[in-house]
């Protein structure tokens, strides 16, 4: 929808290993864990990307690595025209105004020991927006309103506010520096469902009221395709497929995309009962030793039962950038990309 | 490890399924579980928490029973009760009668007779069911040799071999040597499942068995359970928090909140049909992978009540787009509402109005704020959805027969 325009942020290759040291005496370097090995996505202003993956598949770590909170080991990261990656703790500062990030674990993610009022007032002063005491507490009262609170509750603890309140109050401190791009991750799947629904609505309000660009990771693809705008879906360190919303669920085209789309149990028991499961075998392979050739490969279905041996060769062989093969906004990282329907 | 297809275990559990038949006494259609007025309270220093408040429910054989609710809601604490697996502090009462014995007040020597034999339970998380020290396949011999003392130790080895088989794992008779860390946690979860079907239980408790797995995961364990049940004839009580699992497998549903069923029903009734404004609420917060359209969703306000002290009335009004000063004063029976359908609510043939659209019931209300003045809802338009048929009983006929325990099999 705003391909023309500018990207606000743009990964190009970012890298993230982790070292696995040997267990000797001497902790020699024996490999690493490549979380995030190549990735690429670009987030446009006013967009809301979606990012997938099954868990161990490298999405948090993409958010944190962007974030420069666990510090990329290779790539680059550009923010508004500006490289973050390999900038210190410092030169990040003045940049964090405008990037924030809200975490999954509502009950992790707020000190127990501050009060409300303290927890969404702290990046005002160490960003040192107001010395002032009662532009402060009007623009604490501000945000905590904002995000649908009782302003007269900031002086409680966060123990005394369910799941849900507490991911609006990390949604609220989040916003106290009038960020432009947020990075939401898996904001709403600690909640319970009807919990749920009210901060992705309350997420969707702010976007359309503020401006804000989301780069929303989750796990649950109903609750992406509710609210993205385009949607990236990840595997094994890397982008498989990424796509705008509708194209990317109507017509997948990677067949683990495919598979993840069909293994989603749908709460219609009709619908449910009669669809056509594509059920794919095995589990993700450790990031520590991914399969040559495509990653996918060793779990893939289209390998497995639709390919000559000669197309696997290919497979086996050769990395299957991320470009576009059915249609120019459509990317996917297959050999044999083909658009089918699964839902 | 990354090749298990379900479906090349058909052949490893049909030798199970006649032992499962032959049993004494075997009544394809006397109820398998009967669970009645069960309460489970808890002695806390913040006073009695209630988890359980009064669960009836009825399983009968071959018949998947899907259990939802949200956390806290009391849907393990009903299954542990069921299984004599509370804590000591736990006060239980109520009946729990499997095939006409009592199990509530055994003690724990004959309900190790009944457990894994009679019912069987998988747990959440295959990473602490399973214990680390023994070998998988011992972990399975343990559990066929604790229900039958004069199986060899070599019969006990092959019939391990062949449930892993079942359950999918590759190289299954080599598996069985391994030790629980060697497995990844969909193939924990297949030995779970294993262990719980080697002695061919009547009945089969999961407790949330897929939700610590991931999606591509999860679909191939459903098919492994389900092609377990098929293979053993065993019935199911299934909870779980995913509407989506329930819908795929569930023969009848029962939706808990606060400690109590409020509402029991054919899976198709409580999906396309329901009467109880939670149940509305709980489907119509859910984000469609199905649908493009770019509908708000409607949240139900606030968050569930604390089950300690609670007061009187409906638990759910607090947070009902339909509630009335009435619903503050007792907290309403499960009524009949349908062909083996109840459901707690004094205004369910309002409910029934919205045919499942919870946004004609639960518009805007939503929000986190201290409860507003009553909104009035309007419910009046009767907009052109095709009646489809909320099954057999029109609104005005509701008899206040506080839950009765439903007759007749639907299968």
């Amino acid at each position: 929808m705003t391909a023309t325009r500018e990207p606000i942020l743009s990964v190009r290759g970012l890298e993230k290993h982790f070292p696995i040291k040997g267990g000797g005496l001497i902790k020699r370097t024996v490999g690493a864990v490549r979380a995030v090995d190549g990735l690429d996505l670009d987030l446009y202003p006013g967009e809301v990307l979606g990012l997938v993956g099954e868990s161990g598949c490298g999405k948090s770590t993409t958010g944190r690595a962007i974030l420069n909170l666990q510090p990329a080991t290779g790539g680059s990261v550009v923010f508004q025209g500006r490289e973050i990656v390999g900038l210190g703790r410092k030169e990040m500062r003045p940049l964090r105004r405008d990037i924030q990030i809200v975490f999954q674990d509502p009950y992790a993610s707020l000190n127990p020991r501050l009060p409300v009022f303290d927890i969404v007032a702290e990046p005002l002063i160490i960003h040192g927006l107001t010395t002032d005491e009662a532009e402060l507490r009007e623009r604490v009262r501000g945000l905590v309103e904002t995000v649908g609170l009782n302003p007269e509750h900031t002086n409680r603890y966060p123990a005394e506010f369910s799941g849900g309140q507490r991911q609006r109050i990390g949604i609220a401190r989040a916003l106290a520096l009038e960020p432009k791009v947020l990075v939401l991750d898996e904001p709403v799947s600690a909640l319970d469902v009807s919990i749920q629904a009210g901060v992705i609505n309350l997420l969707e309000d702010l976007k359309n009221r503020l401006g804000l660009s989301y780069l929303f990771i989750a796990h649950d693809l109903s609750v992406v395709r509710h609210i993205s705008d385009r949607v990236a879906v990840m595997y094994l360190g890397k982008i498989i497929e990424v796509a705008d919303r509708d194209d990317l669920f109507e017509r997948p085209t990677h067949p683990y995309t495919q598979a993840l789309l069909s293994a989603i149990p749908l709460p219609d028991p009709r619908l449910e009962r009669s669809r056509k499961r594509i059920i794919i075998t095995g589990d993700v392979p450790s990031p520590a030793n991914p399969p040559s050739g495509c990653r996918f490969r060793t779990r893939c279905q289209k390998f497995a039962r639709e390919l000559s041996e000669g197309q696997r060769e290919k497979c086996m062989t050769l990395e299957p950038p991320l470009e576009s093969r059915t249609t120019p906004s459509h990317l996917s990282a297959c050999h044999y990309a083909e658009a089918t329907r699964v839902l | 490890m990354s090749t298990a297809v379900s479906s090349q275990s058909s052949g490893a559990l049909t030798q199970g399924g006649t032992r499962a038949t032959s049993l004494p006494g075997f009544d394809a259609a006397a109820p398998l579980l009967t669970v009645e007025d069960l309460n489970v309270r808890f002695p806390t220093e913040d006073g009695l928490v209630h988890a359980v408040r009064g669960v009836d429910y009825t399983l009968r054989s071959g018949e998947v029973l899907g259990i939802v609710g949200e956390s806290g809601s009391g849907k393990s604490v009903t299954s542990l009760a069921v299984m004599g697996l509370l804590p000591g502090s736990a006060r239980v009462s109520g009946s729990i009668r499997y095939r006409g014995q009592e199990l509530l007040g055994q003690s724990d020597r004959a309900m190790s007779r009944v457990r894994g034999k009679g019912v069987s339970m998988i747990f959440q998380d295959p990473m602490t069911s399973l214990d680390p020290v023994y070998r998988v396949g011992f972990q399975i011999e343990e559990t066929l040799r604790s229900h039958d003392r004069s199986l060899s130790s070599k019969a006990a080895q092959g019939r391990a071999g062949e449930l892993l088989e079942m359950v999918g794992i590759p190289n299954a008779r080599e598996r069985v040597r391994s030790y629980p860390h060697e497995f990844s946690g969909g193939m924990r979860q297949r030995v779970v499942i294993a262990i719980a079907m080697a002695n061919q239980p009547d009945v089969n408790i999961a407790d949330e068995p897929t939700t610590a797995l991931d999606v591509t995961v999860q679909a191939q364990i459903l098919e492994v359970l389900q092609t377990a049940l098929t293979e053993t004839g065993a019935a199911m009580v299934l909870i779980t928090h995913d509407l989506g699992v329930v819908a795929g497998i569930a023969d009848r549903v029962l939706v808990m909140y606060a400690g109590r069923p409020v509402e029991i029903g054919g899976v198709e009734d409580i999906y396309y049909e329901p009467r109880m404004p939670y149940t509305l609420g709980l489907l119509g917060s859910l984000p469609r992978l199905d649908s493009s359209t770019k509908q708000r969703l409607t949240p139900i306000k606030g968050s569930p009540p604390s089950v300690v002290n609670m007061p009187p009335g409906c638990p759910f009004a607090p947070r009902c787009p339909l509630h009335q000063p009435e619903c503050d004063v007792t907290e309403p029976d499960r009524v009949v509402v349908g062909h083996e359908h109840t459901a707690a609510c004094i205004r369910t043939d309002e409910v029934a109005r919205a045919h499942g659209e919870a946004a004609r019931v639960f518009d805007e209300t939503a929000t986190d704020d201290v409860l507003g003045s009553e909104a009035p809802v309007d419910l009046a338009e009767e907009t052109g959805v095709p009646d489809s048929g909320a099954p057999g009983v029109p609104p005005g006929d509701q008899t206040h027969t506080p839950a009765v325990p439903q007759d007749g099999d639907r299968r």
